[in-house]
């Protein structure tokens, strides 16, 4: 009997009218949790009831406090007939079970009919007492603490990073049980609503044990999903990453903690030093790089349809790690055993799956990054025997994530990052998916085994047989620091894992643009966001490729069949379609790759969205050429002369808007012959020392290889067409899907995130591919230019964690839906290479309205004449001008004191602006808070006083831009169903959907603000179901929410003195005019 | 090919100020979407027709779901539906609550009714509004007459309060609640040169000093109607006019204050039984309703207008009223002095606000 659940029912308001004749309500409350129900008393005759009841106390295992929810209902007492519903509220107590969390629910909350929506709300107050159990054979996992953010929370530290975890919970839907003829929609919505409440605490109490099982404490990128299968059940499933956190004392944080939590932009992180430890590039990968043809950085996508095992080809190879089938249950103790066993093989290597669903990671965690692993497979869901129980689908799971890992092996690489698992189900066809990418990790969080020792061993030799000095004072400095302040290279993770003799699929292999020791590939494709350490030119930027393909309708197995056999083609063009627009935005890797495949009755939908980025390390990527394959007559040739200019313009456009403008200095080492250690390291110097002289712009391509486009070919038709109906972003406006955008790092505080979703229909039935390409892609386009258009008055603005996801609702729709973050930034604060520069970035003064650009300006053009290091050149000029740069003991000294003069600079002129106009807080000398932080902190406290409704911020991003995450107060992962049939009456299925929207949004943050939040970070809109039947007037919609509630405080508004001495600038906006 | 569903929604409320305005004015959504392309604001944005014809729609759509927290004010600002900054509230309230000065001019006076509601769309044709934007005018009336028509206290006041109105909007609504209740007549021929500020201010004064909030903030009935008190008292006036002695020396006593500072001092010792006895009689007549409907038109026709054929210039009226207020005081006979203060107070202020 652990757990004592505690509430307490204060008042209502902004009731519905229920009896007609008075005009009023006789509300009571039932309150429920378990099979446990108590009764407040009736209110009479009041819209607004103050109940003010007792404490109702529920004592209860903590195994329940974990699955149930409680349920709270409102009811209008009626003497005569039974007592109508107002609505209900459901309140996940999770938060309140772990103690790092929240401490109390109390606030307002909407009360919820899924027929009429929000309905007046209601002010409760939820407490737990708690005495954890620490039987060994508890069922409860209390106090795993769970984050839908996908990096290390911000005021934590990992101190160990135990992989993946997964589950599985099936149950019948009950919008299918035979009971649902007979009951009214809204018991049936409210049965569904409360089961996956349920079924959600079930499967992360489960998660929760298997964490701590692997002797961790929290569950990070905590992914959870429904599969609405019909018939054959409902299934929730969830993976994340088992860690063991540690908070970091927020406060008085001089102390030697990596600042992991500091700020969100990059530039804020200790500066990149020139030169960096090399990493273990060639003796660190799996013994035995395997020779498996996989084409590109794309792995074919396996189809199985139901009867054929997974027999292909080219996986005959897949190591078998011993531990090979088995219900869900033998995999739990698996790992574990496996690592006691052998403990002189890698820790990673014995890990089932080796897998993180982390995006970004702390420094030292991410070695080198082999490419994409994907694989798909068809299932038909009314051939599973036994549907309630999940060992199908588990077996389906671990098929996909079995190819994989092998996809992952054949790329030279032991772990899979950024990993996610998605399905598509149309009908009884349903469409697993797993993505990730395939990489090699640094030792120092994962397990520590033997391994770890192995690691440093190798290194050291091998780092000091390269001989150059400054990257010996580098490793003397980071061993002393015993691998804690080891800043991974701005270049190291582009390395080519795997052996470049035996390359596992074509690609042309350079040497690495940035250190010129090691072997790098000419495009990479990631699903993680772009490390904060990576050197980056110019901005980045979102791509899409869209494709649409029609399919006949077919039925069971032939359909899955159809769909298998389609697939690879889809991915390929999405492939061909992604590459082409990545070069001609003159840009050579992917950041975020996210590809959605959506199947439809008679058509298959394929959407893949990534961050393009130029990678310093990598090479340009060579120009898009169109060639014709029968040169016949002149009109031909024109035509395609024309297309040719058409593109090269673009391209060079691209260039400029995005300030891709690498150094040319890399022609002269490609010829080269492959240099020793030694001759590099000196290659390198001779550069740095030519460096000031190459700043022209890279515009010829010189003799890289074109990529050909044949225009004979349909599909090449198709892909230019493509290409150049892609319309240019407004002015002032940036997007991406990544967490950061490249380039962009000084952003207001004003940031609004939005749900758009647009339904499209299809009228006429016989559209070829391409007519429905263009259809598809139009579409896209367009909802993207109505939310700049929208989006206007916030340029220039950055649209972040762009998120698409594309469904087939029915036989002739589409349906798109985007949620994003559009955050404000100073544009002529952007310090173009923001990331070379390195200690520039330290500093920043920011203004905030137009009164004062004048003087943003005129610092500028003072920090690039008197700031030695504000080269383009920024890495020869670090290394060659202050060698002191990469230790970073002496670095931040020595930092520090060339930056004092320039603050002083700052410090003059901010005070003869306007009062409190400019907020430039450094916080590299400790000894020397800033007046100005200090004053405005008070004006700004509470902007937002004259109402009595908090502001809750929201954003799909796991930061608050110029804000400080104080407290991570639990998950939140909310399910709601709403239905209608006045559709007419409530505006339409637009009318009835905005609406829809905006009431999960006003839930979400009430349910925050009870928790005792402002924020709520890593939001996403993981389900956005929505079916209609005009002719009936009824529309029925499912969303599902989830994210983790936040404190936050403005940098602004913590002391200056108290900023981390890596940190630097702070920002705020004064005024209530950004809320929101 | 259709887009069979659209929407957008932000966590902060995005409201365009300028298609409010449209929406406000009774514009369609085709016709917001013509006044905004002819506006120019396609060229700025690169935008184009459908983009301009979605974010139209959708902004509409909010406005309507806002439209019944805007009918309540003080719940837009603890509703958790939108999230809206409170300036932006405030911009929303504000503007709502706007009304056109020649919307009304037609309805000042007349009986909120269902009535009246249906004899707007002649209004609208005579005015040139829309008939939509006619009606949330009338409506908001309606519904601010309605809430303070039962609370007690000083009417401006409550309007700000339940309504978050600014000051100058919260006197406007207050005259308009006060000119509703009382049916003072304002559409006759010889009132229309008056503007609606005209009779705002008007209603001002005698919000101020003829309501039994005027002098006693305790009591239990409020701004809305006039003091009876006072009205009784106001027929004990009349000793100006029937007590012949009484009306001599005032005319005498005015006269020799007049004499030579004005050139239309003979058109006045002429003229002053005759104005006397009109300001003397409207004030005894007060105390019934139906002449207290007629006020305004009763000192246009009886007061005004004579002077107007005479051609006094405002000048004048002011020191002609003023020492005929003064000089009363004097007359040994007249005891009124307080009810004669209060009366000829907001007459002179009303009369001189009128007088152009």
């Amino acid at each position: 009997m652990p757990g004592k659940l505690k509430v307490k029912i204060v008042a209502g308001r902004h009731l519905p009218v229920m009896d007609r004749a008075s005009d009023l309500t006789d509300a009571f409350v039932d309150v429920k949790f378990g099979n446990t129900t108590f009764k407040t008393d009736v209110y009479p005759k009041s819209l607004n009831p103050q109940w003010n009841s007792e404490w109702f106390k529920f004592e209860v295992d903590d195994e329940d406090l974990q699955d149930e929810p409680l349920q709270i209902t409102v009811l209008d007492h009626d003497t005569y007939s039974a007592n109508d519903a107002i609505g209900k509220v459901y309140i996940d107590i999770d938060p309140l079970l772990c103690s790092e969390a929240a401490t109390v629910i109390s606030g307002w909350l909407p009360i919820y009919d899924t027929i009429h929506g929000i309905r007046g709300e209601i002010n409760v107050l939820v407490k737990v007492d708690f005495f954890n159990d620490l039987n060994r054979f508890r069922q409860s996992s209390c106090g795993v603490k769970f984050f839908c953010t996908t990096s290390i929370p911000r005021c934590y530290r990992a101190v160990m990073v135990h992989g993946f975890v997964e589950e599985l919970v099936v149950n019948e839907d009950p919008e299918y049980q035979w009971i649902d003829r007979i009951r009214t929609p809204r018991a049936s919505n409210e049965a569904r609503q409360r089961l996956i409440f349920l079924m959600s605490g079930e499967l992360q109490r489960k998660i929760g044990l298997k964490v701590l099982e692997m002797g961790g404490n929290a569950v990070v990128g905590y992914l959870q999903c429904f599969d609405l299968e019909g018939e054959s059940g409902l299934v929730v499933r969830a993976i994340g990453t088992a860690c063991t956190l540690e908070k970091i004392s927020t406060l008085t944080s001089a102390s030697a903690t990596h600042p992991s939590n500091s700020s969100p932009s990059k530039d804020m992180k200790e500066p990149v030093f020139g030169e960096e430890a090399p990493g273990i590039p060639l003796s660190s990968g799996p013994p035995t790089p395997l020779r498996v043809q996989t084409f590109s950085s794309f792995s074919p996508s396996k189809s199985y349809s139901r009867q054929s095992s997974s027999s292909d080809t080219e996986l005959s190879l897949t190591p078998k790690t011993g531990m090979g089938s088995g219900g869900s249950a033998g995999k739990e103790a698996g790992p574990l055993k496996a690592l006691l066993r052998q403990q002189t093989q890698s820790a990673l290597e014995q890990r089932e799956y080796p897998f993180f669903t982390l995006t970004s990671f702390p420094p030292g965690f991410l070695l080198h990054v082999g490419g994409v692993v994907s694989a798909r497979s068809v299932k038909l869901l009314d051939r599973i025997h036994n549907p309630d129980e999940p060992e199908t689908r588990d077996a389906w799971w671990e098929e996909i994530r079995q190819e994989i890992k092998s996809h992952a092996k054949a790329l030279g690489c032991h772990a899979v990052l950024g990993y996610s698992e998605s399905t598509s189900i149309c009908e009884e066809v349903c469409i697993l998916s797993a993505s990730g990418t395939a990489a090699i990790l640094g030792s120092r969080f994962v397990q520590d085994g033997p391994l770890d020792t192995d690691y440093r061993l190798s290194r050291q030799p091998l780092v000091f047989s390269t001989g150059a000095e400054r990257v010996e004072g580098d490793m003397g400095s980071s061993a002393s620091l015993g691998f804690e302040e080891v800043a991974p290279p701005g270049c190291g993770f582009c390395h080519i894992p795997y052996d470049e003799l035996n390359i596992p699929f074509p690609a042309q292999l350079t040497y690495c643009y940035y250190c010129r020791r090691f072997k790098v590939p000419d495009v990479l494709f990631t699903t993680i966001d772009l490390p904060t350490e990576a050197n980056v030119t110019g901005k980045g930027c979102l791509i899409q490729a869209r494709l649409c393909r029609t399919k006949k309708k077919a039925q069971g197995e032939g359909n899955a069949t159809a769909i298998s056999n389609l697939l690879p083609f889809l991915e390929y063009e999405l492939h061909t379609q992604l590459m082409n627009k990545l070069k001609l935005r003159g840009m050579n890797s992917l950041f975020g790759l996210r590809i959605q495949i959506s199947v439809g009755e008679t058509m298959l939908l394929g959407l893949a969205s990534a961050t393009g980025v130029y990678l310093t390390a990598l090479p340009s990527p060579g120009r898009i050429q169109i060639a014709g394959k029968t040169p016949s007559d002149i009109t031909y040739e024109q035509h395609i002369s024309n297309m040719q200019k058409k593109i090269n313009d673009t391209i060079a456009k691209n260039k400029e808007l995005y300030e891709v403008n690498p150094p040319e200095v890399v022609e002269e080492m490609i010829g080269s012959p492959i240099p020793e250690p030694r001759q590099r390291s000196r290659l390198l110097r001779s550069h740095s020392e030519s460096s000031d002289e190459v700043t022209e712009l890279d515009l010829s391509h010189g003799k890289k290889d074109a990529f050909v486009l044949e225009i004979d070919d349909t599909d090449a038709v198709e892909d230019i067409h493509a290409l150049l109906t892609d319309s240019p972003m407004p002015p002032g406006f940036y997007s991406c899907n990544t967490e950061i955008m490249p380039g962009i790092q000084n952003w207001t505080s004003a940031i609004q995130m939005f749900t758009s979703v647009r339904v499209f229909r299809l009228n006429n039935a016989n559209l070829t591919n391409q007519g429905l390409n263009k259809i598809f892609s139009d579409l896209c386009e367009n909802l993207l230019k109505s939310l700049y258009f929208k989006l206007r008055s916030m340029i220039p603005c950055c649209l972040c964690h762009l998120n698409f996801t594309v469904a087939v609702p029915e036989d002739e729709l589409i349906q798109v839906a985007v949620t994003a973050v559009a955050m404000s930034f100073y544009k002529d604060q952007t310090l173009e290479n923001g990331r070379q520069s390195g200690d520039k970035t330290l500093i920043k003064a920011i203004t905030e309205n137009d009164e004062q650009l004048q003087f943003n300006l005129e610092l500028n053009a003072e920090s690039s004449s008197s700031n030695p290091l504000s080269s383009t050149k920024g890495l020869s000029d670090v290394s060659g001008s202050h060698p002191s740069a990469r230790a970073p003991p002496v670095d931040y000294s020595s930092f520090a004191d060339r930056c004092s003069s320039w603050i002083e600079q700052l410090r003059l002129k901010a005070h003869t602006i306007r009062r409190g106009s400019v907020k430039t807080t450094s916080s590299l000398e400790k000894a020397s808070p800033l007046p100005e932080g200090r004053s405005r902190s008070l004006q700004s406290n509470r902007s937002y006083s004259g109402s009595s409704v908090t502001v809750v911020k929201m954003t799909p991003l796991s930061f608050i831009p110029g804000a400080k995450i104080t407290k991570y107060l639990g998950i939140i992962n909310m399910f709601f169903i709403r239905e209608t049939s006045s559709l007419r009456e409530e505006g339409g299925v637009s009318g009835f959907l905005h609406t829809f929207i905006a009431e999960v949004f006003a839930m979400v943050r009430a349910h925050v603000a009870a928790l005792g939040g402002n924020a709520l970070v890593s939001y996403s809109m993981k389900e956005c179901v929505f079916m209609e039947n005009p002719n009936k007037n009824q529309a029925q919609s499912l969303i599902n929410v989830s994210g983790d509630a936040v404190i936050f405080v403005r940098e602004s508004e913590l002391e200056a003195t108290s900023v981390q001495p890596q940190s630097a600038a702070t920002r705020e906006t004064s005024n209530g005019g950004d809320g929101t | 090919m259709s887009v069979e569903l659209d929407v957008f929604v932000g966590n902060t409320t995005i409201m365009d100020k300028e298609v409010f305005q449209l929406w406000l004015n009774g514009y369609t959504v085709s016709d917001a979407v013509k006044v905004r392309i002819e506006g120019g604001i396609m060229e700025e944005c690169e935008a184009n027709a459908e983009v301009l014809l979605s974010d139209t729609m959708d902004q509409y759509r909010t406005f309507q779901m806002c439209e019944r927290l805007l009918h309540h004010p003080a719940k837009l600002s603890n509703q958790l539906l939108f999230q809206i900054p409170p300036d932006r509230q405030a911009m929303l309230i504000e503007r709502y609550y706007a009304f056109d000065d020649a919307f009304v001019r037609e309805v000042l006076g007349k009986k909120l009714s269902k009535g009246t509601k249906k004899d707007l769309d002649d209004v609208s044709a005579k005015t040139g509004i829309m008939l939509k934007s006619c009606r949330r005018q009338f409506d908001n009336f309606k519904r601010v007459f309605k809430v303070v028509e039962e609370l007690k206290g000083p009417l401006v006041e409550n309007i700000q309060q339940h309504f978050l109105l600014p000051d100058q909007l919260g006197r406007d609504y207050a005259a308009i609640v006060f000119f509703a209740s009382n049916r003072f007549e304002t559409g006759k021929k010889k009132l229309q040169y008056l503007t609606f500020q005209d009779f705002a201010f008007c209603a001002g004064q005698l919000i101020n000093h003829w309501t039994v909030g005027a002098v006693d903030n305790m009591m239990d009935d409020m701004d809305v109607d006039l003091d009876k008190e006072f009205l009784q008292d106001l027929k004990d006036l009349k000793i100006l006019i029937t007590d012949k002695d009484l009306l001599d020396q005032h005319k005498s006593l005015v006269c020799t204050a007049l004499r030579g500072k004005t050139n239309v001092f003979n058109e006045m010792e002429a003229n002053f039984k005759n104005l006397s006895r009109s300001l003397v009689n409207i004030a005894a007549k007060l105390i019934n309703a139906k002449d207290v409907r007629d006020f305004f038109i009763d000192l246009v026709e009886k007061f005004i207008e004579p002077c107007r054929s005479d051609r006094w210039t405002s000048i004048d009226v002011n020191l002609y009223l003023t020492h005929y207020t003064n000089s009363a005081h004097i007359l040994d006979t007249f005891k009124h002095h307080g009810v004669w203060t209060r009366y000829m107070g907001v007459i002179k202020s009303c009369i001189l606000r009128i007088y152009h």
